[in-house]
């Protein structure tokens, strides 16, 4: 696209958003439009209100007489685009809704307040960001493609506003008090004694909350890695075959909530559940309340994320080359020294990478400290009662969001430095015949009496998450069957048309809608980042590359506060609307896309792009004709993950959602907290049954689309058709 | 004289600190074919890729058919490529691949695909149109590419190594069909080989490329019997390299002094004095006695000829000689007489 043409449309867009839409947020309908609260800015401006935003339209104007004389002069166009942006935004940070919130404004705007910005202002900026790109394009930036530009500084721009900025948020939260910026009440909040005190090791009271969240992530990181080691070792290595069982409990955590398996551990071994009678029943053991706390998060972690370790360690195992061992063995050694000295050195790095998945996933996990916890905080869960709790001090959330952030990245740079390190090239252009040796025995059956038991108690776990929906309290033993819960929650009633009257249907509805509105959007942004990525070179390419993934780091817990702390007030006003939770999934999953469509466009040759840019293919006909259709599995993945994710996930929107927009992971919890369990293990249940379905079903279609792409090389390589002509 | 075909003016291709394309200039007549041969990275492909605008030059000036297209990216020239790897989208039926270029340019579908018929029909690919390409063999691919280029109707076609991919069998017949192809449409062609073989065969001009500069350009039988310099020699067909003193040279007869010899051979015009001296393996005829004295090292039957390495005070010389010529045992003292030598410069 040149550069012309994209000005062109781009002032259109300024242009509509100037004279149709609502320039401002709207609380109550469009009903008063073209006057009043739905007034465009066009309006505002003819009738003298919010005169202050005369720049943008007199901008605006500037650029147009050269594009009517189809010239796209770049210098005009660039300061016309970053003017309207920067205008805009100064205005509204400058004026806020309760009035001047900038002294230095107050001289020349009294005291006019105005409130946050709405579709009008979306419209015109998008415009604007449109006229930088022509711009630049026109200055011979990005190889003069307007279409490059546009996408490069458009989604530049979207993480700069919904990722980075956030956090910057949080830093300034943080140092700040009563209003003014306080660096010692920072320093006092970094080092503050709830969350650095050593209490635990002296006396019976509690430890700081950052010593036990590490505690608790080194913990999960360790056991977690052992276990998944034993699964990956007896599936790739025992002869067992397990694959299609073991593959199995690897989906599951996929497709459950968190906290669902909490859920169950609370059944089997809560004060009066399942375990906890028998014992005391039988044994005369006294109920307690253990699982509450460390040892109960620690176990539900553990359920949750080994599953993860075990699909990492699996194809580390499998990555081993059979001639590696064969070698050893040929020299001599037996199996259990070919697996001390062999096996097992080259997966030290898997390892690692399972413990700091395993750890950071810990770090963040939100619901299972939340339901299991008790007395026992950890950072995230400490954050949200920070912020919901009856002491609201978004100071104390900030500075604990900046501490839990500090660990995590601390996890993600010792992963990079460790694993930039130690990558021994296993995988060789060549094929490597040779059968893997299989494990010692004595370990083998160390594996299993690890594994089995395991895999026997995540099947009871998840068993009666099933079973507690059909029966009457679960909770307290009383199994009678019976169908209330799954009434209370969906109930449908056919009153002059269908009536979903079960409490559960609003935030089903809702979470679907968002989900269903999110993915799309992460999938074709996260495919759209990673071509640019993959195949562009423009200068800041890296620093795109940086913002784009930077999310993968962050907590969600951290992603909550921020949002609530950075879009809470004009001009970017977004809390309580669903808009806000469909960015946030967005740019949450985002990461997960770019990777995945990076991954993809490896395996497409360049030479397709060239061959189609030598036929006077421009970026978008040989993006939209040749790497999209190639790119198939991979989109349709990316679309598979962030639906599911945005259907499970609650650490971050638990802080964003609202009464007309609630979720079912938040409602879930809510109904824990209130000691509806039942009610809480019915809904999960039926979550669980539609993310099943939605992953089967994707990935029969993923399955299809491979085949289509894979049997024409696998064709190619083993079977050319003789040469009939 | 119409427009070159192609112009390069100090054309400078840097990649960070390495410059893959230096200074070079030349201009390519429309009609011929051109070959850019040079060993792996002398420049040879990304002088294709400049041509093509798959890269931009970092100086310099490019034009095709006169026309400056320096700052053109690739799909506003007017050329087409055949890729090493051919390209073919992989997603497209055989058709669809050749229409593609049509339909991207804005030619409606039903034109599109009819020209795209019409040009598979010319190359023989009729029947194949609704295939993909994974089921086509490796010189049926290479042909649906090459229809994919030329139905672009480009002022100039450009190979990228386009045997590689094909068995040796093969390769004879598609170079023979491409200079066929190139010579009936009289298309401008740049093609892009390591194979000075593959070069000698089909061109008209050859540019020879050496770490990112032009060794050598001319037609393939001035290249060969006329190299410029060792680098040139040795790289289009293999030479013996060898110091010698031209004693007189004059009407294409020379005496030299060779490894203490004085022998006689033809050459061309040469100033008297010291020189390096390249002979073709092929111009060394061994006999009993006479010419440069030496001593057979090694010998061994190739079936059409026999090769030969002689140890001499010039050096050691590669000879091939007929399998009809008399033979020599290893060890045997013979003698080299030189038939045709040639002059290097510097």
């Amino acid at each position: 696209m040149g550069a012309l043409s994209l000005a062109r449309i781009a002032l259109a867009c300024a242009a509509f958003g100037l004279l149709i839409p609502p320039w401002y947020g709207l609380e109550s309908g469009f009903a008063s439009w073209p006057g009043g609260e739905a007034a465009p800015l066009a309006v505002l401006l003819a009738g003298g209100a919010a005169w202050w935003l005369w720049p943008v339209p007199l901008i605006l104007l500037a650029s147009a007489p050269s594009l009517l004389a189809h010239r796209a002069e770049g210098r005009l166009l660039i300061a016309c685009g970053a003017g309207v942006i920067a205008w805009v935004f100064l205005q509204g940070w400058a004026i806020g809704l309760p009035g001047t919130v900038w002294s230095i404004a107050a001289p020349f705007v009294g005291d006019a307040s105005q409130p946050a910005l709405g579709w009008g202002a979306t419209f015109l900026l998008t415009g604007a960001v449109g006229l930088l790109s022509a711009g630049l394009a026109a200055q011979g930036r990005f190889n003069g493609d307007a279409f490059v530009s546009f996408l490069v500084v458009g989604s530049a721009a979207l993480l700069i506003a919904f990722v980075f900025a956030p956090l910057l948020t949080i830093l300034s939260a943080a140092a700040v008090e009563d209003g003014r910026i306080a660096p010692e009440a920072m320093l006092a909040r970094l080092t503050a004694h709830e969350a650095w005190s050593l209490a635990c090791v002296t006396s019976s009271l509690g430890c700081g909350v950052v010593w036990n969240t590490l505690a608790l992530a080194t913990l999960t990181g360790v056991l977690s890695t052992l276990l998944g080691l034993a699964f990956a070792l007896l599936s790739a290595r025992a002869n067992l075959h397990l694959g299609g069982a073991f593959r199995a409990l690897a989906i599951l955590p996929l497709i459950t909530p968190p906290f669902v398996v909490s859920l169950s551990l609370i059944v089997l071994f809560g004060r009066t559940g399942m375990v906890t009678e028998a014992l005391s029943a039988l044994f005369g053991i006294p109920r307690s309340r253990w699982i509450y706390g460390l040892p109960g998060v620690l176990l539900a972690q553990l359920l949750a994320f080994t599953p993860i370790a075990y699909l990492l360690l699996e194809g580390a195992v499998r990555q081993i080359a059979p001639s590696l061992e064969e070698a050893a063995s040929t020299m001599g050694a037996r199996r259990f020294t070919v697996f001390r000295t062999v096996t097992w050195p080259l997966l030290r790095p898997g390892l690692a990478a399972a413990f700091l998945l395993g750890f950071v996933e810990s770090l963040s996990d939100f619901g299972n400290p939340l339901v299991l916890g008790g007395d026992f905080d950890v950072l995230a869960t400490r954050i949200f009662f920070a912020i919901a709790g009856a002491r609201h001090d978004p100071g104390r959330a900030a500075a604990l969001a900046l501490l839990l952030l500090g660990l995590t990245f601390g996890a993600f740079a010792l992963q990079t430095a460790w694993l930039g390190k130690r990558r021994y090239v296993t995988v060789t252009g060549k094929g490597d015949a040779g059968v893997p040796s299989p494990l010692p025995r004595g370990l083998a059956i160390a594996c299993g009496a690890v594994a089995f038991p395991w895999m026997a108690f995540t099947a009871i776990v998840y068993a009666i998450i099933m079973l507690g929906a059909f029966v009457h309290d679960i909770g307290r033993s009383d199994m009678t069957f019976t169908w209330r819960h799954y009434i209370t929650a969906f109930e449908v009633e056919w009153f002059q048309g269908l009536v979903f009257r079960g409490a559960a249907w609003d935030s089903l509805f809702t979470t679907i809608e968002v989900a269903a509105i999110s993915a799309p959007l992460t999938a074709g942004l996260g495919i759209l980042l990673a071509w640019l990525l993959a195949r562009q070179a423009f200068p800041g390419r890296r620093t795109l590359e940086f913002l784009a993934m930077l999310s993968f780091a962050i907590p969600g817990t951290v992603v909550g506060v921020s949002y609530i702390m950075a879009f809470n007030v004009p001009p970017l006003e977004l809390t309580g609307t669903s808009l806000i939770l469909i960015i946030c999934f967005v740019f949450r999953n985002l990461p997960v896309g770019v990777r995945g469509g990076i991954a993809a466009l490896a395996q497409i040759d360049r030479s397709l792009d060239e061959a189609s840019a030598t036929m006077g293919g421009g970026a978008v006909a040989t993006l939209r004709r040749v790497i999209l259709p190639l790119m198939r599995p991979a989109i349709i993945a990316a679309l598979a993950y962030s639906f599911v994710h945005a259907m499970t996930a609650v650490s971050a929107v638990i802080f964003l959602v609202s009464a007309r927009h609630n979720l079912a992971t938040v409602y879930i919890v809510g109904r824990v907290e209130a000691g509806e369990i039942a009610l809480a293990i019915a809904y999960s249940s039926v979550l669980i049954l539609i993310m099943l379905a939605v992953v089967l079903g994707i990935d029969k279609l993923v399955g299809r689309a491979q085949i289509g792409r894979r049997a024409p090389a696998g064709a190619m390589q083993t079977a050319p058709v003789p040469v009939t002509a | 004289m119409p427009d070159p075909a192609i112009r390069f003016e100090r054309v400078t291709k840097a990649f960070g600190p390495v410059r893959a394309v230096d200074a070079v200039s030349f201009d390519l007549p429309q009609g011929a074919l051109v070959t850019l041969l040079g060993p792996s990275g002398c420049g040879k492909t990304t002088t294709l890729r400049l041509i093509a605008g798959l890269e931009l030059p970092s100086e310099g000036r490019i034009e095709i058919e006169g026309r400056d297209v320096s700052r053109l990216a690739a799909a506003e020239r007017r050329i087409a490529m055949v890729f090493q790897s051919y390209a073919l989208f992989p997603h497209m039926t055989v058709l669809e691949n050749v229409a593609y270029g049509l339909s991207v340019n804005g030619a409606r579908r039903a034109a599109a695909e009819a020209e795209a018929r019409a040009m598979l029909a010319s190359l023989g690919l009729e029947g194949f149109e609704a295939r993909l390409p994974a089921e086509l063999s490796g010189g049926q691919q290479q042909r649906v590419a090459v229809a994919r280029a030329l139905v672009l109707r480009p002022q100039v076609l450009l190979f990228d190594e386009p045997l590689s991919n094909l068995d040796a069998r093969l390769r004879r017949r598609v170079r023979e069909d491409i200079r066929d192809l190139q010579r009936k449409l009289g298309l401008s062609v740049v093609y892009v080989t390591h194979d000075q073989q593959e070069a000698l065969a089909v061109s008209d001009l050859v540019v020879v490329m050496r770490d990112g500069r032009i060794a050598q350009m001319g037609t393939p039988t001035e290249l060969y019997e006329d190299p410029a310099d060792a680098f040139v020699a040795d790289f289009m067909g293999e030479a013996n390299v060898i110091a010698g003193e031209v004693l007189a040279a004059d009407g294409g007869r020379a005496r030299l002094r060779v490894g203490g010899a004085e022998v006689e051979a033809a050459m061309r015009a040469h100033p008297v004095g010291p020189a390096t001296l390249a002979v073709r393996p092929e111009a060394v005829t061994l006999v009993d006695a006479g010419g440069v004295p030496g001593r057979v090292a090694r010998a061994a039957f190739l079936g059409q000829t026999r090769e030969y390495e002689v140890e001499t005070d010039a050096g050691m010389l590669f000879v091939i000689a007929p399998a009809s010529a008399p033979a020599f045992a290893e060890g045997a003292a013979v003698g080299c007489r030189l038939e045709r030598v040639i002059p290097l410069r510097g």
